[in-house]
């Protein structure tokens, strides 16, 4: 088996599946473009998952319930003088929770068996990119539909259209907060106050400031202050609508009317397509083709990404518009990606579906043990734990107690997958001759299948790609 | 199958705790001072943690955020006549009542800009840059120091714990622990691996530790019920006379955008859960906690006034707690500057006029014994200018 095989299976796809490694064997280099140029297929385990529309609609049905309860825990204390018993946040997830879980199940059963797994890895990568997270419990309901309608259709695309669908997403309007600003001075329909919905009265910068720092300039990409305020004005109105339609909807009441200047650049447009305007402007700024550039970088090819490969990355950004499959062929086309060493580690999710991908019998695992090992390693799928996604870096996986729990699972899978798998022939069928001598060793003198199993899954190299 | 107490056993709690680097070291503990660092990520709004009642525009620019004097309804608990403590935080006022916990206020680190994750970043490297080093400044800290180990509480270890010096982490498990055999070989297989040797031989020292402590279920995921998990095993730790010197503990969620006040907001369950969770620590430190310093801090402070959704944007400066029984607290340690409009840093934020590495030098120097070239040059590098917090600690 050839490296450039092991590579574009392992460190570009999701880890070898049953005679992945043969199969890409003859042209590493085209099992990778094919996948990155063409639509993901239908996968039917998406099939029925609620879509945002409907996801939502549930959610004010729940915070009615939750306003109940809470008066009845007022009424209880008044009464007693006792603290209120609790369990309303144990009701609301008792709620969205299996919801979640079949959300984190469909993905992971997805990526488990996808016979396009560069294809998925990039739909991965581009989520991290424009993270909502579970963390905000109201996304709890959105966080699998928004990678399903936002991302997912985008990944063949252009990025300035990923970013006007994740910026008008309800999951990314509600993460940061973007229903909750108005133009300065705006009074709330007397409805609303009647519902309680919190009163929104000015600004609230939160979308406006992770949009130039997290999805498209970088930190370091040439804004100011005054620009986040400007274009924080700019979004006022972008918003969700009401229990009827909670999907996104663009409220001119609200909205900061006016000519507005950002970046040096007067915007005198109306209503939305001011703010288009300035997502299209964004997405074309040569700060962002650089900061999706490393971004990339880092993630496929090196924690320290070469400058060389961010370099022909963003070339291919800036010439192409922001057309990703420009940008995906790019990256594939960077000499530094096709180094033989193994140096990324896998973050938990990407060990824990590489192993998926190796044994097919651990595809039976239940989502919620699946999610269980996950937090156990540091990653709970739909959880990153900031707008800035899940850290792509070696050093933030490689705790100790990470590690300890990856050989927990490591051990847990080969005890489950009995002595029917000879390890060294998986071994070899996944890395080829990227397993070292001391590996091959350890795995052959094992006192038992399981054991020499459990030290495939946990040894060095599998824990890299 | 095996369980964990069992494969512990079969192990030897001696064995494991020796055979190790960095972690423990019996021979030499070297110190039994303590310092746990709290990381509270996301931005803590100082003005409600520490509201400056007695500043003549604090009522007014707050709005509905404001805390009223002590006495009021709802009223803050008394500090000093010009600050008090939110009145969530109950038993950190005992702490202060007891002078074991001092306030810092108006106190931001080096960074002057609003991103959370570039702020987090700087602040825990210790370069006065977001970046400057891939180091934390509490891992460069242990290093220099004689034989303190550390610990992060959680699976993995954060920036500020990071570096040179070996340190492990740990948190509950549900998963099966391995088979010791596999462990032995596994040792074999990692021993020259430059990313995995060490994290796996700190992994078991401090499984080696644990042994019959394993909390194991119901911990949660990383919100605020985890801290105080969390906070409970950083005692139990630090509080065995071999264990490790030095605990981290993040405790996420305290970006608070919108909503701030209420029962049920996230900014009151957080204040809630860090106050149980520092009254945990204590528990769980025993008589460990009179020589114990505990670092509260966040990477920026909010805005000071209130913004369109009864919540507050990024600012800069903010508030610090060091708590402990190794700390001269019961004092409010500020250079205030005032809530005016002329006051304010860029016109919206509250202007620091205390150095975070003030207070982190004197914790370093007092409970590693680290002196004041170490700190300056390879702590906090380039950092000369900034003078060690004269009498923060005992």
């Amino acid at each position: 088996m050839n490296r450039e095989a092991v590579i574009a299976v392992n460190r570009f796809g999701l880890g070898a599946s049953a005679g992945e490694l043969a199969a890409a064997a003859n042209d590493p280099r085209g099992w990778l473009a094919a996948q990155a140029s063409k639509p993901a297929p239908e996968y039917p385990a998406f099939a029925d998952l609620a879509p945002s529309s409907e996801a939502l609609k549930e959610f004010p049905r729940w915070l009615m319930k939750l306003r109940r309860a809470r008066a009845d825990a007022k009424a209880a204390m008044q009464e007693d003088g006792q603290p209120a018993p609790r369990g309303v946040e144990e009701k609301f997830r008792d709620h969205f929770l299996p919801i979640m879980l079949k959300e984190v199940g469909a993905r992971l059963a997805v990526a488990a068996s996808t016979p396009v797994p560069f294809h998925e890895r990039l739909v991965w990568f581009w989520s991290n990119h424009f993270t909502v997270s579970a963390e905000k419990p109201v996304i709890f309901a959105v966080v699998g539909s928004f990678e399903r309608e936002a991302i997912r259709p985008h990944v063949g695309g252009r990025f300035v259209d990923m970013l006007l669908a994740s910026s008008k997403h309800p999951a990314m309007i509600l993460y940061l907060d973007n229903n909750l600003s108005v133009k300065p001075g705006w009074k709330p329909p007397p409805r609303a106050e009647r519902l309680n919905l919190p009163r929104a009265t000015g600004l609230n910068e939160n979308l406006a400031r992770e949009i130039l720092e997290l999805h498209t300039l970088g930190v370091n990409g040439g804004y100011t202050q005054a620009d986040v305020t400007t274009f924080a004005r700019v979004l006022t109105g972008w918003t969700v609508g009401g229990m009827a339609n909670p999907g996104f909807t663009f409220n001119a009441a609200r909205h900061d009317a006016g000519p507005k200047t950002i970046l040096g650049r007067t915007y005198a447009q109306e209503g939305i397509a001011q703010g288009e305007a300035v997502l299209r402007d964004l997405a074309a700024h040569p700060s962002t083709a650089g900061y999706v550039a490393t971004r990339l970088a880092r993630h496929f090819i090196a924690d320290d990404p070469p400058p060389a490969a961010v370099e022909r990355i963003a070339r291919a950004f800036r010439d192409s518009g922001g057309s990703l499959p420009s940008v995906h062929a790019a990256l594939l086309a960077c000499p530094e990606a096709w180094d033989a060493q193994l140096t990324k580690l896998k973050s938990p999710i990407e060990y824990v579906v590489s192993c998926l991908r190796a044994l097919p019998a651990a595809r039976e695992a239940k989502p919620e043990a699946l999610f269980l090992a996950l937090h156990e390693m540091g990653q709970r799928p739909f959880f990153a734990p900031s707008p800035q996604g899940w850290p792509d870096t070696a050093p933030a996986w490689a705790g100790a107690d990470a590690l300890w729990k990856r050989i927990e699972w490591a051990g847990l899978l080969a005890a489950r997958a009995g002595s029917g798998i000879d390890p060294l022939a998986l071994a070899r069928a996944s890395y080829g001759d990227a397993v070292s001598e001391p590996t091959s060793l350890a795995i052959a003198r094992a006192e038992s299948r399981q054991q020499g199993l459990a030290l495939w899954l946990a040894s060095p190299e599998f824990q890299r790609r | 199958m095996v369980t964990r107490r069992d494969a512990l056993q079969a192990l030897g709690g001696l064995v494991a705790v020796a055979w190790l680097p960095g972690l423990a070291l019996a021979a030499a503990p070297g110190t039994d001072r303590r310092l746990v660092f709290v990381f509270l990520r996301g931005g803590m709004d100082g003005l409600s943690a520490v509201p400056a009642y007695g500043d003549p525009d604090f009522a007014r620019k707050r709005g509905d955020l404001a805390i009223a004097a002590p006495g009021a309804a709802g009223g803050a608990l008394s500090l000093d006549g010009t600050f008090g403590l939110n009145p969530l935080l109950v038993e950190m006022h005992k702490l202060y009542e007891a002078n074991e916990l001092a306030v810092l206020h108006a106190v931001a680190s080096p960074y002057r800009e609003r991103s959370h994750f570039d702020a987090q970043n700087l602040l825990e490297n210790g370069t006065a840059k977001p970046f400057g080093r891939e180091a934390g400044w509490l891992n460069v800290a242990l290093a220099e120091s004689a034989g303190a180990g550390g610990i992060a509480l959680g699976p993995n270890v954060p920036l500020v714990l990071r570096g040179p010096a070996s340190v492990s982490s740990w948190s509950p498990s549900v998963l099966p622990a391995p088979d010791p055999d596999l462990l032995d070989r596994l040792a074999q297989l990692y021993r020259d691996d430059p990313l995995l040797a060490k994290p796996f031989a700190a992994a078991r020292a401090a499984q080696g530790l644990m042994e019959g402590k394993d909390g194991g279920r119901g911990m949660g995921g990383g919100g605020p019920q985890a801290a105080v998990a969390l906070a409970r095993a950083a005692g139990a730790f630090l509080a065995k006379p071999d264990g490790p010197r030095v605990a981290t503990i993040d405790f996420g969620g305290w970006d608070t955008h919108a909503n701030q006040i209420g029962e049920y907001s996230p900014l009151t369950r957080n204040l809630r859960m860090l106050d149980r969770a520092i009254a945990t620590l204590k528990g769980a430190l025993g008589p460990a906690w009179k020589q114990t310093a505990v670092l509260i801090v966040t990477e920026f402070g909010r805005t000071v006034a209130i913004n369109g959704s009864r919540g507050t944007d990024h600012g800069t400066a903010g508030v610090a707690f060091v708590a402990g029984g190794a700390v001269r607290g019961g004092r409010v340690i500020a250079d205030w500057p005032g809530l005016s409009d002329r006051a304010l840093h860029e016109g919206r934020d509250l202007r620091p006029t205390l150095d975070l590495r003030a207070a982190f030098k004197a914790a370093l120097a007092a409970q590693l014994g680290l002196g004041e070239g170490a700190l300056e040059t390879k702590v906090f590098p380039d950092s000369r200018g900034v003078k060690p917090l004269e009498g923060l600690l005992a």
